[in-house]
């Protein structure tokens, strides 16, 4: 193994004897080790914080198989599976709004922009407020929207290939059309049941069981490997369909790809969670800040993800307590907050 | 392909240096396309799809007047509209259909001009009136106010919102313009997704909590242009023409903005300043229309489509071919939302949403998108 320098973008891993190679900036598994460090820390924090609150040397030796039986039971029942159904999504927010934000080649191609939320958002609303199913009914109505929508997207999209920008146009028109539905929805129930659906529609972990982890969980399983399998295509791709054509990727199929994946990892994030703003739209951003690095970056932006939702429902649960507010009013207002702080210090120093 | 590889590896932030790159790649190759189109039949093209849209507004005024849940005839409406005679049909001409007609002309007029500024001005067809943060702003101040003051004269709701939007698009405007170079037009777009979001949790977090709140903003949110009192067209109109006057003002000094800021320099132009006229006029137009009929945004994004696709790429004929062409959408859209749910109304806020989307996806498909 033998290792080069390569001005800017990072060190050259040679594995001479698999034949292949690997570039690894140094920034970017720094700063992927200090975000994992931070949402461990967070996670500890958010699992001891609540009613019932639990001490973080507690809350670690009773993860690890100690604790008395009352702590065993909050953390196990209540406590964990919120705690990782942030994560998981946050997590699954993180890439899928990379992958979007780097195909369609705009920082305003988020996914919570360009329809499978709104499409997710729709299903979900349409099933609270008309046929009044539970929470998996809630769950399946918001999967097969979201699918649905970007189904619909993709092939009004499509046209010799499909362009960056007809994509994330045909995206936004798909889901005006969708807000307004939910909008008409909402403006005839009753107030009751249309608040119920607002607090859907804000985004929450309050409340997620096991039941809810699941999903997330298996669809990460298939869809990180699935990702990392197309992160060398998408880096690709950012350089132009020619220039990536030219370097051999199958640019069509590629693309179609990673949309798909990307468009299931945000509709079960939000299956789970609701559609909580801002993550998919702010992480990729923000990593890409804190990395430096040029690409996609997904790695660190699905861990930027998870530690913007985890640490907002921490957050959230601390600063609002018996209102219980959704978590997703706080990711929005720090995801805002931290967005201008962000760009204000960098365009001071001159470097956007 | 040389430059936009080195420039995309020279960028710390890919994708905003991506952005930018498409945006010029877009503003080159517009020139391309469009420079035969210019020479040739392109100006009768443009008149003609003036005239064309000028006479649809003309008929959808005069529909709108008749058409509703008690449809009036023609002539009895003309007939009404200058001797009114105290029958019920002319108090519904004279109190509800002009007062509704007009305020659909102004919004629609506003939102569209402000829709094909926003876009010119951020050099991005993504980009939405609303992306100034106006319409967060004034949802924001809606929802403060029906806590604050809870059901009030609609009128303090309207200056409440128009505070808003100003505040709103202001703290936009000055994150965007901060630091060397001012406000360029990707700091811009990013500055107002910041604020937009940072607005709606605000939002979202009040009318959790606050039921009549909640209430109020179900219905504000949606958009509509029934019930308004004549005060209130009489209100806005001033705000709306003095920002269409300054949008149609800049419309050259826009079109130099198109081709970046250093060769608009170089051509004597001023890009910072029409920047800051152009943010005060889509403040002006977006901030009335919004606090009077809701945040109907969806029209701001399309029409400006429509127009370029009619016109190429000049302000000089963009921004009037939007005035027309928005009130043509926004009342047509009105007029079916009063047909389909007789006796019942569906407001213009949603109509316009699902009719607009489907011709704006046709549009998008058939031409070449980016000619900013």
């Amino acid at each position: 193994m033998s290792t080069s320098d390569v001005a800017g973008i990072g060190r050259v891993v040679r594995l001479a004897p698999l034949g292949g190679s690997l570039r690894v900036a140094p920034r970017s598994v720094a700063v992927g080790l200090a975000l994992t460090a931070l949402l461990v820390v967070l996670l500890i924090l958010s699992i001891g914080t609540g009613d019932y609150p639990i001490a973080p040397v507690d809350v670690v030796s009773t993860l690890l198989g100690g604790g008395d039986q009352g702590t065993r039971f909050v953390i196990e029942t209540l406590r964990l599976p919120r705690g990782l159904t942030g994560v998981l999504v946050g997590a699954a927010l993180g890439a899928g709004g990379a992958i979007f934000q780097s195909i369609t080649r705009n920082p305003l191609g988020s996914p919570d922009i360009i329809g499978p939320v709104q499409g997710a958002s729709a299903g979900a609303v349409l099933e609270i407020l008309v046929f009044g199913g539970g929470t998996f009914a809630i769950a399946a109505g918001s999967v097969v929207g979201g699918l649905a929508t970007a189904l619909v997207v993709y092939l009004l999209a499509l046209r010799h290939g499909v362009e960056g920008y007809r994509f994330v146009l045909v995206g936004i028109a798909i889901s005006f059309m969708l807000i307004a539905v939910t909008q008409y929805l909402l403006t005839r129930a009753s107030l009751d049941l249309a608040m119920t659906a607002q607090v859907w529609l804000t985004g929450s972990l309050n409340g997620r069981g096991w039941e809810h982890v699941q999903p997330v969980a298996c669809a990460l399983i298939v869809l990180l490997p699935l990702t990392a399998m197309l992160a060398r295509p998408l880096r690709m791709l950012e350089l132009g369909d020619e220039a990536a054509g030219a370097l051999g990727v199958a640019v069509e199929r590629s693309r179609v790809a990673l949309i798909f994946v990307a468009v299931a990892l945000v509709t079960v994030a939000t299956a789970s969670a609701g559609p909580v703003v801002f993550v998919a739209l702010a992480a990729p951003q923000i990593a890409r800040r804190l990395t430096r690095a040029t690409g996609p970056g997904i790695g660190c932006a699905a861990l930027t993800g998870a530690v913007l939702l985890v640490g907002a429902d921490y957050a959230s649960q601390r600063l609002f307590g018996d209102t219980r507010l959704p978590v997703g009013v706080l990711t929005g207002a720090l995801g805002g907050l931290y967005l201008i702080w962000l760009l204000t210090r960098e365009w001071r120093k001159g470097t956007a | 392909m040389a430059p936009r590889v080195r420039e995309l590896r020279s960028g710390d932030c890919a994708a905003d240096s991506a952005a930018a790159i498409l945006a010029r790649d877009a503003s080159r190759s517009a020139g391309a396309v469009f420079a035969p189109r210019l020479r040739g039949s392109g100006s009768a093209r443009r008149s003609v799809g003036l005239l064309a849209a000028l006479l649809a507004l003309v008929a959808v005024l005069v529909l709108s007047v008749c058409v509703g849940a008690q449809p009036i005839a023609l002539d009895r409406v003309w007939q009404l509209v200058w001797s009114p005679d105290g029958s019920d049909e002319a108090v519904i001409v004279h109190d509800l259909r002009i007062p509704r007609t007009l305020l659909g002309l102004l919004v629609g007029m506003a939102l569209g001009v402000a829709g094909g500024l926003m876009q010119a001005l951020t050099r991005n067809p993504l980009a939405e009136p609303g992306l100034l943060g106006v319409s967060a702003g004034a949802a924001a101040a809606i929802v403060t106010a029906a806590v604050l003051v809870g059901p009030a004269d609609p009128i303090v709701y309207i200056w409440f919102a128009f505070a808003g939007a100003a505040l709103a698009s202001v703290v936009v405007y000055a994150i965007g313009a901060t630091g060397r170079g001012g406000a360029s037009p990707v700091r811009l777009a990013l500055a107002g997704i910041a604020v937009m979001f940072a607005l709606n949790a605000y939002v979202q977090g009040l009318v959790l909590v606050d039921r009549a709140a909640f209430d109020e903003y179900r219905f504000w949110q949606v958009g509509a242009l029934s019930g308004q009192p004549m005060s209130l067209t009489a209100l806005i109109a001033p705000f709306i023409a003095v920002g269409l006057l300054l949008a149609f003002a800049m419309s050259r000094a826009l079109n130099t903005l198109a081709l970046g800021d250093e060769a608009s320099r170089g051509l004597g132009a001023s890009p910072g300043r029409t920047r800051a006229l152009g943010a005060v006029a889509v403040m002006l137009l977006c901030g009335a229309a919004t606090a009077a009929a809701g945040p109907i945004v969806f029209v701001g994004l399309a029409v400006p489509h429509v127009a370029r696709a009619i016109a190429g790429p000049d302000q000089r004929w963009v921004l009037p071919l939007c005035a027309v062409l928005a009130p043509v959408m926004l009342l047509g859209a009105d007029i079916i939302g009063r047909v389909v749910a007789r006796p019942g109304e569906i407001e213009v806020g949603i109509v316009s949403a699902l009719l607009g989307a489907p011709v704006f996806i046709a549009i998008v498909r058939r031409r070449r998108i980016a000619q900013l």
